[in-house]
C-alpha cells in the first residue's frame, strides 16, 4: 500500500496526516479509489500477477509456514540421509537394526546442547545422541529416524491415495448429480461408518504386505471420504457457472470440463485438506501403532516406537518422550502449513497490516484500520462473504 | 419434513446393513479366532472349547450365510450373541459398558464444549491479538498431540508425581508460582484491548491476583482439604452474578441486576442451612431437585422484580442460580475430599490412574462422588485436551463468520451496545453451526475412547471393540458397530433437522 502515497515530511498533527493519506491511485487502478485504501493497496500489489504468483506470495509471507516448511526439511532431510534409505548408506555410525554394545550407563542420551562454559559438557551430539535401549541394544537416534522414515513413507502415501480417490468421486459425484451422485455418496456413508481400526487389522493379517505398506495402503483406501465431499461441494457450485456452459457450448467433453475447467478451480481446497488429512493421517497410523494394529517388528514407525516404550516412561523417559515429540513436531508442521496454504489460496485474505507497517503509513491508516475492525468488518470482507 | 425424515431413515438403514456385511467379512479375514485356545495345554480340553467357539460364531458355516444368520437373529430375536472367549451375552456386557462410557465421554465433552466456545468466542471477539494468537497457537499444538502419547504422561505424572506432591504437602514452588504468575499476566494482557497503559496494568493485576492466589493455597495446603466456606462462597457468589449480569442483560437493567443479587443473597444466607439437607443419605435424584428449586426460587424472583421485561430477569436470575447451586454442590464435595483421601483404601493416593472405581471403598454418597472425579480425572484431560481445540477452532470460526455480517452492522451502526450485539446478535447466530457439531459428537460419546479407555482401563465401549478385535470375535465387534451406527445415523438426522429448525434460510428435502 505504500506505493499509492508519499510520505509528508513535517505533517505532524492527525487532520494532517488524514488529508496527506488519501490515496491518489494510478489511473489503472480506478476501482481501488472508490474501496477501502488497503484493497487499492492490496491490488497494486498483486496487479500483473498470475494466480499462482498471488498464491506463491501469500504463502511465503506466512511466517509460521515457513518456519514449519523449514522445520519440516529439516527433519526430512536428517531422517532420509543419516541411516540411509533403502540402498543408500547414511552418514549415522548405526543402522536401525544394528546391535549396539550395550552402555554401562542408564543409557541416557549423550547429546548436550550446553556449552562448557555455561557448566555443560558442550555442544555435541556424543555416542548415542537420543540414548540408548540396553535390553535390545539399540541406538534411539537411528531407530527413530527409521521410525520418521515409515511414518512419512505411510503419509504420503496415505496422502496421494486418498486425493485421488477422494477428487474421482467427488468430482463425478458433484457433476453428474443425480443417481451417480446418491450412489456414491452412499458409498462414501458406508465407508465413513467403517472403523479404521478393523481395517487396520484386516490389512495387516490377510493382506500379508509387508508393515508400511498394508498400514499405508489400508488408511489411503479409508480416508478419502472428507476430501470426496468438500470436493462434491465445490463442484456441485462450480458447475453451474457460465465458464462451463461455455465450454460445453464449445463442445468440451465432460471429462474435459471436469479436468480441464472445473477442477484447477478446487485446487485450493484439495491442497489445503491434503496437508491436513497427511497431518491426520501420522496421527492415526500413531495411534493404530500405538494399538498394536500398526506397523509391526522388525520393521518400526513412530507409534510403534511409543507403544513399545510406554512402560518405560517413569525409569528411562528419553525412550518415550522422543518418538513422541517428533510426531508432535511434524504434525504441527503440517498442520500450520496447511494454514499458511489456506490463508494463500483464499481470495477474501486480506494481508493484515502489523504494526510497522502501520507507524510508516502514518495515523489516518491506523485509525480507520482500527473503525474498520471495530466495526467488524471491512469493504474486503463484506465483498468477499456476499459472493 | 416428514417425507424427508423417512428418506433419511430408510437411507441410514440400508447404509447400516451395507456396512455390517461389509463389516463382517472383514471380520472373518481379521485373524484366527480361535488363537486363544492355544493357551489350553489340555488337549481334550482344548477341543471342547474349539468346539463351543465354533459353534457361538457359526464358524462351520461359509462367511455370507453366517452374517445372514448373525443378522436374523439380531433382526428377528434381538440376540447379539455371546462373547467368543467367555460365553457370556454380549448384550450384558453392553448394558455394563455403555453407563461407564457415558460417564467418561460425556463428561469429558460437556467441559470441552464450555471451556472450548468459551475460548473461541473471546478469541474471535479480540481478533488479531496477542490472546487470539497464543490461543490459536495452542490449538494447534493440542491437535498435535497424539491422544495416547499424553495419556501415557499423564497416566505416569498423575500417578506417581501428583499423588507424591500432593503426600508432600501440596506446597507449590517458587519457581512454579513466578511462572504461572507471568504466564496469567501475560494471558490478561493479551486479552485486554486497548493503550498499552490499558494492558499493562490488566497483566499486572491478573498475575498478582494469580501469585496471591496460589501462595494462599501453598501456605494453606488449600489442596489437602478445599473448600470455600461460607465468606469465600459469598464472595464468589457476588461475583457469579456480577459476572452474569454484565453478560446476560448488562449492569444499565436495574430490575436484572436486582433480581441477580436477590437471587445471590438468597443463594448465600441459604449456604448454611444447605449443610444439614447434604447429608449422607442424599442421592443424585434428590439433588437435581433441590436445584430444581433453586432456579424455581430464582425464576419466581425474577418475574417479581423483572417489571415489563419479566422473561430477561428471570432468566439472569436463573443463570445465578444454576451456577451458585453448582458451587455449592463442589463446595460440599471439597469438604469431603480430605475424608476420602485419608480413607484406608486409598491412602493418601487419590489420584487414580486405573479403572472407574475403587470396589473396596465403602462410604456415603459424598466419598463416592470424590472417587469418580478422582477416577474421572485424568483420563478426562486427556480427552479433552483435543477436543476443546477443536471446539475453540470452530466456534472461532463460526463467530468471526457472524461477526462479519451485515446485521451485526447493522445493529452497531443503530446504536446497540456492544454487548447486546455480541451476545444477542453474534453469539446466538454463531452457536447455530455448532450445534450441529454438538450433536454429531453427541453420536460418538457413546463409542468411547478406545486410546483412552485402554491407557487408563476403563471398562466402557472403547475398550469391548478393541478387545473383541483382538481376539477376533465378530459378535462384540457387530455388537459396538450396531450401538455406534444406529446412534451416528440418528443423530446426524438430528442435527440436519435441528439445523433446519434453528435457521430458517436452510431448507431440508426440497
Amino acid at each position: 500500500m505504500s506505493v499509492t502515497r508519499s510520505s509528508i515530511p513535517g505533517s505532524e498533527s492527525e487532520s494532517d496526516h488524514v488529508v496527506s493519506d488519501t490515496p491518489q491511485p494510478p489511473d489503472d487502478l480506478a476501482m481501488g479509489a472508490v474501496l477501502d485504501p488497503e484493497i487499492a493497496g492490496e491490488m497494486a500489489e498483486v496487479a500483473g500477477l498470475s494466480q499462482s504468483q498471488i498464491v506463491r506470495r501469500r504463502f511465503f509471507r506466512h511466517k509460521g509456514a515457513m518456519v514449519s516448511l523449514l522445520i519440516l526439511a529439516f527433519i526430512v532431510i536428517l531422517a532420509a540421509t543419516s541411516v540411509g534409505w533403502g540402498p543408500i548408506p547414511g552418514w549415522w555410525k548405526y543402522s536401525y537394526d544394528d546391535l549396539v554394545p550395550r552402555t554401562g550407563d542408564d543409557g541416557g542420551p549423550t547429546m548436550s546442547l550446553r556449552p562448557q562454559w555455561l557448566g555443560g559438557s558442550g555442544i555435541g551430539l556424543g555416542e548415542h545422541p537420543l540414548g540408548v535401549d540396553n535390553e535390545l541394544g539399540k541406538d534411539m537416534f537411528a531407530l527413530n529416524m527409521r521410525g520418521v522414515q515409515t511414518s512419512l513413507t505411510i503419509i504420503v502415501v496415505l496422502g496421494l491415495m486418498s486425493t485421488s480417490i477422494g477428487v474421482v468421486v467427488g468430482a463425478l459425484s458433484g457433476y453428474y448429480g443425480k443417481w451417480v451422485d446418491s450412489l456414491l455418496m452412499r458409498f462414501t456413508d458406508v465407508i465413513i461408518v467403517i472403523p479404521l481400526l478393523v481395517i487396520a487389522a484386516v490389512a495387516g493379517f490377510a493382506l500379508g504386505f509387508s508393515g508400511k505398506w498394508s498400514v499405508a495402503i489400508a488408511l489411503g483406501a479409508f480416508t478419502w471420504t472428507g476430501l470426496a465431499r468438500l470436493v462434491r461441494a465445490e463442484f456441485l457450485a462450480l458447475r453451474e457457472r457460465e465458464f462451463v456452459d461455455a465450454a460445453r457450448v464449445a463442445n468440451a467433453s465432460n471429462m474435459r470440463i471436469i479436468f480441464k475447467h472445473i477442477l484447477p478451480n478446487t485446487v485450493g481446497t484439495i491442497v489445503v485438506s491434503t496437508t491436513l488429512l497427511m497431518g491426520a493421517g501420522l496421527l492415526t497410523e500413531a495411534a493404530l501403532g500405538f494399538l498394536g494394529f500398526g506397523v509391526r517388528a522388525p520393521e518400526t514407525s513412530l507409534g510403534t516406537l511409543v507403544n513399545q516404550y510406554q512402560g518405560a516412561y517413569e525409569t528411562r523417559p528419553w525412550l518415550f518422550i522422543w518418538p513422541g515429540i517428533l510426531i508432535v513436531a511434524i504434525v504441527l508442521c503440517l498442520q500450520f502449513i496447511g494454514d499458511g496454504l489456506r490463508d494463500a489460496f483464499d481470495p477474501r485474505q486480506k494481508r493484515i497490516p502489523n504494526r510497522k507497517d502501520l507507524d510508516r503509513d502514518g495515523g489516518g491508516e491506523a485509525k480507520r484500520d482500527a473503525q474498520a475492525r471495530a466495526i467488524g468488518t471491512t469493504v474486503a470482507r463484506s465483498l468477499g462473504s456476499g459472493a | 419434513m416428514f417425507v424427508y425424515i423417512c428418506r433419511r431413515i430408510v437411507a441410514g438403514a440400508f447404509v447400516m446393513v451395507g456396512a455390517s456385511f461389509i463389516l463382517y467379512l472383514l471380520m472373518t479375514k481379521a485373524g484366527d479366532p480361535l488363537a486363544f485356545t492355544l493357551q489350553i495345554s489340555n488337549p481334550t480340553q482344548r477341543a471342547a472349547v474349539i468346539g463351543t467357539v465354533t459353534e457361538t460364531l457359526s464358524l462351520d458355516v461359509p462367511p455370507v450365510e453366517r452374517y445372514l444368520q448373525w443378522l436374523s437373529r439380531l433382526v428377528l430375536e434381538q440376540d447379539f450373541g455371546l462373547v467368543s472367549t467367555t460365553q457370556q451375552p454380549v448384550w450384558d456386557e453392553l448394558t455394563r459398558r455403555v453407563p461407564l462410557t457415558l460417564k467418561l465421554v460425556s463428561t469429558a465433552t460437556l467441559l470441552s464444549i464450555v471451556f472450548g466456545v468459551m475460548t473461541g468466542m473471546l478469541s474471535a471477539l479480540r481478533q488479531y491479538s496477542g490472546f487470539d494468537y497464543i490461543v490459536t497457537f495452542t490449538t494447534f499444538v493440542f491437535f498435535s498431540l497424539p491422544v495416547f502419547w499424553v495419556a501415557v504422561i499423564l497416566k505416569a505424572w498423575g500417578g506417581i508425581n501428583l499423588n507424591d506432591w500432593l503426600r508432600d504437602g501440596a506446597h507449590f514452588s517458587v519457581t512454579f508460582i513466578v511462572v504461572m504468575s507471568i504466564f496469567a499476566g501475560v494471558v490478561g494482557a493479551s486479552f485486554a484491548g486497548g493503550t498499552k497503559l490499558r494492558k499493562t496494568v490488566t497483566g499486572a493485576i491478573s498475575g498478582a491476583i494469580a501469585a496471591l492466589l496460589m501462595s494462599w493455597m501453598s501456605s494453606t495446603q488449600w489442596l489437602l482439604d478445599p473448600g470455600f466456606g461460607p465468606i469465600l462462597f459469598a464472595v464468589l457468589g457476588f461475583g457469579i452474578a456480577a459476572g452474569v449480569v454484565a453478560v446476560m442483560s448488562g449492569w444499565r437493567n436495574a430490575r436484572a441486576r436486582n433480581a441477580a443479587l436477590i437471587t445471590a443473597a438468597i443463594g448465600i444466607v441459604s449456604y448454611l442451612p444447605m449443610q444439614s439437607v447434604f447429608d449422607d443419605a442424599i442421592n443424585i435424584w434428590m439433588l437435581l431437585g433441590w436445584m430444581a428449586i433453586a432456579i424455581g426460587v430464582a425464576t419466581a424472583v425474577g418475574y417479581a422484580v423483572g417489571g415489563f421485561d419479566k422473561g430477561q430477569s428471570a432468566r439472569t436470575a436463573s443463570i445465578v442460580a444454576l451456577l451458585m447451586g453448582v458451587l455449592m454442590f463442589v463446595d460440599r464435595m471439597m469438604q469431603s475430599w480430605a475424608a476420602y483421601s485419608a480413607s484406608s483404601v486409598i491412602r493418601n493416593r487419590p489420584i487414580k490412574t486405573i479403572g472407574h472405581q475403587e470396589e473396596r471403598l465403602d462410604g456415603s454418597f459424598w466419598l463416592v462422588a470424590n472417587d469418580t472425579f478422582s477416577h474421572l480425572f485424568l483420563p478426562t484431560l486427556a480427552l479433552m485436551l483435543i477436543s476443546v481445540a477443536s471446539y475453540t477452532r470452530f466456534s472461532r470460526g463460526s463467530m468471526l463468520e457472524v461477526l462479519d455480517q451485515d446485521y451485526i452492522r447493522t445493529a452497531q451502526a443503530k446504536g446497540l451496545t456492544k454487548r447486546t450485539v455480541v451476545v444477542r446478535h453474534a453469539l446466538r447466530n454463531a452457536l447455530i453451526p455448532l450445534a450441529t457439531i454438538v450433536a454429531f459428537d453427541i453420536s460418538g460419546i457413546i463409542g468411547g475412547a478406545v486410546i483412552t479407555e485402554s491407557v487408563f482401563q476403563w471398562d466402557g465401549m472403547g475398550r469391548l471393540f478393541i478387545d473383541g478385535l483382538r481376539e477376533i470375535d465378530p459378535n462384540r465387534v457387530m455388537a459396538f458397530f450396531v450401538v455406534t451406527g444406529t446412534f451416528a445415523v440418528v443423530f446426524n438426522l438430528i442435527a440436519d433437522v435441528g439445523y433446519a429448525f434453528l435457521d430458517p434460510r436452510i431448507r431440508v428435502g426440497e
